[in-house]
């Protein structure tokens, strides 16, 4: 049988995700409540997390987490870390023994950060050079996979039910200021860990619930700004749309949704004429990256999380707010069963995006 | 010529006399001479050897009371020889002449549409009603500047203005003088009311339907007929046009009797001389002519106007297409071997170009590697028949198309492939007053904007049924496609899969 990222698996999902917005950071605990709720969402193929602010004392590092299905894999990885960067630290993903877990593969992390002088040799940003490492890695290294690559955050992803995924990767033991979750309902038997949600690239990463029908369009697009798409899920592309969107064209969050859930032309036509002619341009030139199909999705970064809806708003989406607190889940229950007290509730509206950031100061205290 | 030809008629026109009444419309409509009264015996005969087979007799006659047969082939039966070979060689040994014709190629070729199909949603993504959600077919024609910024004004003074189209389907280029002016303006006219383009063709835009100029693709061609300064700044896209799909290589010529007055007006040319084009233009002989006639034209339109290069879909037309972009034309317009013209020498319309489908591919993907699909909008032509083939030619990877012979069809046009002759009994490729009243444009345009309603509206459901509800989801979106029966070489050029073959 093909192993999953050599042909395509829709899948439907649960999601939960939310964010301190000043900046306290809480352990892993809840967002396994919250995603154990919807069980029945997911069917105990596919489970994962990322968490951000997790590696305070590693944050000016990139954090490899890397999982690597032989030994080979890993010996040629790390060559290849080892020629790119220099390694600060470097250990096993710790794990407890979880009785529904198993066959798991070999799970590293690596704290590095990209020699200068391939940098230069690159003649890319610094972004770029790692974004480009961190696919060659995935296109061209047999059994070796980059769960996640950015700063001061990680991704914990495998084969299960998230709750187990979570108490297998000690989740409970780091403390992060947000918190996103995945539990996956493929419909298809897929045995590889890398294919389980969230995907990742730098700080970017997302966790879906949906099948983008676009995603040929998607796809070919993406690849003329040279990302290898190697896993064939609509996921790992709007990680990409993201990235390019937002890291390279320089869009703002915001309206790079716009790009991924576009207003539709007879909502564009009645804007002003100012506003009309930048969405235009938007979906003109980006029209490409439109996310067509049921969607809801999270994606978390640096700072913040950002919840979105496909367009018509065919999956759902549920945001939650208590006090600094932000959250977002398929379900309301999801939500309730970690804050009971939520002090307000709201469905967001098809392809308006629901953005968390952390206050500026707790933003500097953070990153000081 | 022999007095007696070797060549049988090809067609019969049988008349039932227990129905005729002798209204005698036939004769009167018949384009071509072969539906004769004769008043002193009171008789309605028919030449057949003249009878091209156009319907308009059939059609016209208000009891039914003419079929016309296809006579059978004048040999016996070789599937080596063709009847299309014989009759061909009795005419030229007869005649000692370039073998002319109509219409689009319509030799049995592969056809790729008929070999490809679209998918659907089942289960895991629900499939869009368009009867109850938004279904957008908008499409913007021209060259996209990107990144988007936010800072306003900068990039407006270098930015050439995008064209929206209502939906993907615009009217091809069909000169003024190859086609009446009740046909050209019928096309003008739906162009107008769907919020799509026509394309003027080769012989400028009559002075009267400036008023369609807003919906206008103002064509310049190697003769340079009816193109000033006027003309160029009326249009909305500029058309530059190298080849035609159907005689890809070769000019064009308008014989002197279809130069009336008005046409001989709007080309600028004498009332019945021959408009002539020559093959190539005579300043473009590489591609850096080309760059040089793109910012000429872009010069004199102020940057206004997207300026679109058309080719005939050739053996190296991905290559050519990367050429064109680079010389910086916003849109690029390949036709395809089935393409239609009005006069054409028939070797070169069967057997030159390749098909439009195979193009499509090649283009869109030698832009997307490297890197330049942005840069330009890609307009396919050629042979569309249906609403499907319109949405395997998006999914393969264009923007847009251009629809001519379909349109015709919608005009009256039943593919007898004389339009060379003048004699069309339709109205439509004939500048013969007598005939051309026979289209009036009102119903010309409303049978039209029926057509592009109809085909829109399909492809909506085509659409919703995949889980799509805007039109640029689909585009180059291939994963939507499957081969039946084709040979792995073709599934890599159309980069589909074969039916059967997961996603």
């Amino acid at each position: 049988m093909l192993r999953e990222g050599d042909y395509r698996i829709p899948s439907g999902c649960a999601i939960s995700g939310f964010i301190n917005k000043d900046g306290s950071r809480i352990d892993g605990s809840s967002i396994i409540q919250s995603i154990a709720l919807m069980q029945e969402r997911s069917n105990g193929l596919g489970g994962g997390f990322a968490a951000y602010g997790i590696y305070p004392e590693y944050k000016d590092y990139y954090a490899l987490h890397l999982l690597f299905e032989d030994k080979i894999s890993r010996n040629q990885v790390e060559e290849l870390i080892k020629d790119n960067f220099y390694i600060e630290a470097e250990d096993r993903i710790p794990t407890r023994h979880v009785r529904a877990i198993s066959k798991a593969p070999l799970l590293w992390r690596y704290f590095v950060t990209p020699r200068v002088s391939k940098i230069h040799e690159s003649q890319e940003t610094e972004e770029n050079f790692m974004t480009q490492l961190v696919m060659r890695i995935n296109a061209q290294v047999n059994g070796a996979y980059v769960v996640s690559s950015g700063k001061n955050m990680g991704a914990f992803k495998g084969v299960g039910y998230p709750e187990d995924i979570g108490e297998f990767f000690r989740l409970d033991e780091y403390q992060a200021y947000s918190w996103i979750a995945h539990g996956r309902f493929p419909t298809n038997t897929p045995g590889w860990w890398g294919g389980a949600h969230p995907f990742t690239l730098l700080d970017w990463s997302v966790v879906h619930n949906g099948e983008v029908s676009s995603y040929g369009a998607n796809r070919r697009f993406l690849e003329m700004y040279d990302y290898k798409i190697t896993l064939q899920t609509d996921t790992e592309v709007i990680a990409y749309a993201v990235d390019l969107l937002v890291r390279r064209h320089k869009l703002p969050l915001e309206l790079a949704a716009r790009v991924l859930a576009a207003p539709f032309w007879q909502e564009i036509d009645r804007l002003p004429a100012r506003e009309r002619d930048l969405y235009t341009r938007l979906r003109v030139v980006y029209g490409s990256l439109l996310l067509n199909g049921p969607f809801s999705i999270i994606v978390g970064f640096s700072g913040g999380i950002m919840a979105l809806n496909d367009r018509l708003k065919l999956r759902p989406l549920v945001a939650a707010s208590k006090g600094n607190t932000l959250y977002v889940a398929s379900e309301e229950a999801a939500i309730r069963e970690i804050c009971p007290e939520v002090e307000e509730v709201w469905y967001p509206r098809g392809g308006e995006p629901v953005i968390g950031r952390l206050e500026e100061e707790a933003q500097c205290r953070l990153s000081a | 010529m022999p007095t007696l030809s070797l060549m049988p008629p090809e067609f019969s026109v049988l008349r039932d006399e227990n129905k005729c009444i002798k209204c005698l419309a036939c004769a009167r409509q018949c384009g071509f001479d072969a539906q004769k009264y004769d008043a002193e015996d009171d008789r309605l005969y028919t030449i057949d050897a003249n009878c091209v087979n156009c319907q308009r007799c059939v059609s016209i006659c208000p009891v039914g009371a003419l079929t016309i047969y296809k006579n059978p082939p004048p040999m016996r039966p070789n599937a080596y020889w063709s009847e299309g070979h014989l009759r061909n060689i009795i005419k030229q040994a007869e005649t000692g002449g370039v073998l002319l014709t109509g219409m689009g190629n319509d030799q049995p070729f592969p056809s790729y549409f008929d070999r490809l199909l679209l998918n659907a949603s089942q289960v895991t993504n629900p499939s869009i009603d368009p009867l109850r959600e938004p279904m957008e077919l908008r499409t913007y024609l021209g060259s996209r500047t990107e990144p988007v910024t936010l800072q306003e004004g900068q990039d407006e003074k270098t930015r050439t203005p995008l064209v929206p189209l209502e939906t993907p389907i615009m009217f091809s280029a069909m000169s003024y003088g190859s086609i009446s002016h009740e046909a050209f303006e019928s096309l003008a006219r739906a162009a107008k009311e769907f919020g799509t383009m026509f394309n003027t063709g080769e012989g400028g835009l009559p002075e009267d339907l400036y008023q369609y100029a807003d919906h206008a693709v103002v064509q310049v061609a190697s003769g340079r007929f009816g193109v000033h300064t006027g003309y160029l700044n009326a249009g909305r896209i500029i058309e530059i046009k190298i080849g035609q799909g159907a005689k890809p290589g070769i000019g064009g010529h308008l014989p002197g009797e279809k130069i009336n007055a008005a046409v001989s007006a709007t080309r600028m040319i004498p009332e019945g001389t021959d408009a002539l084009s020559p093959a190539p233009h005579h300043d473009i002989y590489s591609i850096e002519d080309l760059k040089q006639l793109v910012f000429t034209l872009k010069e004199a339109t102020r940057y206004q106007k997207p300026v679109s290069v058309k080719v005939s879909a050739v053996h190296n037309v991905a290559a050519i297409a990367s050429g064109i972009a680079r010389a910086g034309a916003d849109i690029i317009t390949v036709d395809g071997f089935r393409g239609g013209t009005g006069a054409a020498p028939t070797m070169i319309r069967d057997h030159v170009g390749i098909p439009i489908e195979l193009a499509i591919a090649a283009v869109d993907q030698r832009l997307r590697e490297e890197g330049i699909r942005n840069q330009v909008s890609l307009v396919a032509a050629g042979g569309f028949r249906s609403s499907a083939d319109v949405v395997k030619a998006i999914a393969l990877g264009a923007d847009a198309v251009y629809i001519g012979t379909a349109a015709l069809i919608a005009l009256g046009c039943h593919l007898c492939q004389k339009c060379y002759t003048g004699k069309c009994s339709w109205g439509i490729a004939t500048q013969d007053p007598y005939k051309t009243r026979r289209l009036n444009p009102e119903i010309g345009a409303e049978r039209l904007y029926n057509l592009l309603r109809g085909w829109s509206h399909e492809i909506k459901e085509m659409l919703g049924g995949m889980g799509i509800n805007s039109i640029e989801s689909l585009r180059g979106n291939r994963l939507h496609l499957r081969g039946v029966g084709l040979n792995e070489v073709e599934l890599k050029l159309l980069g589909v899969k074969h039916a059967g073959e997961a996603i």
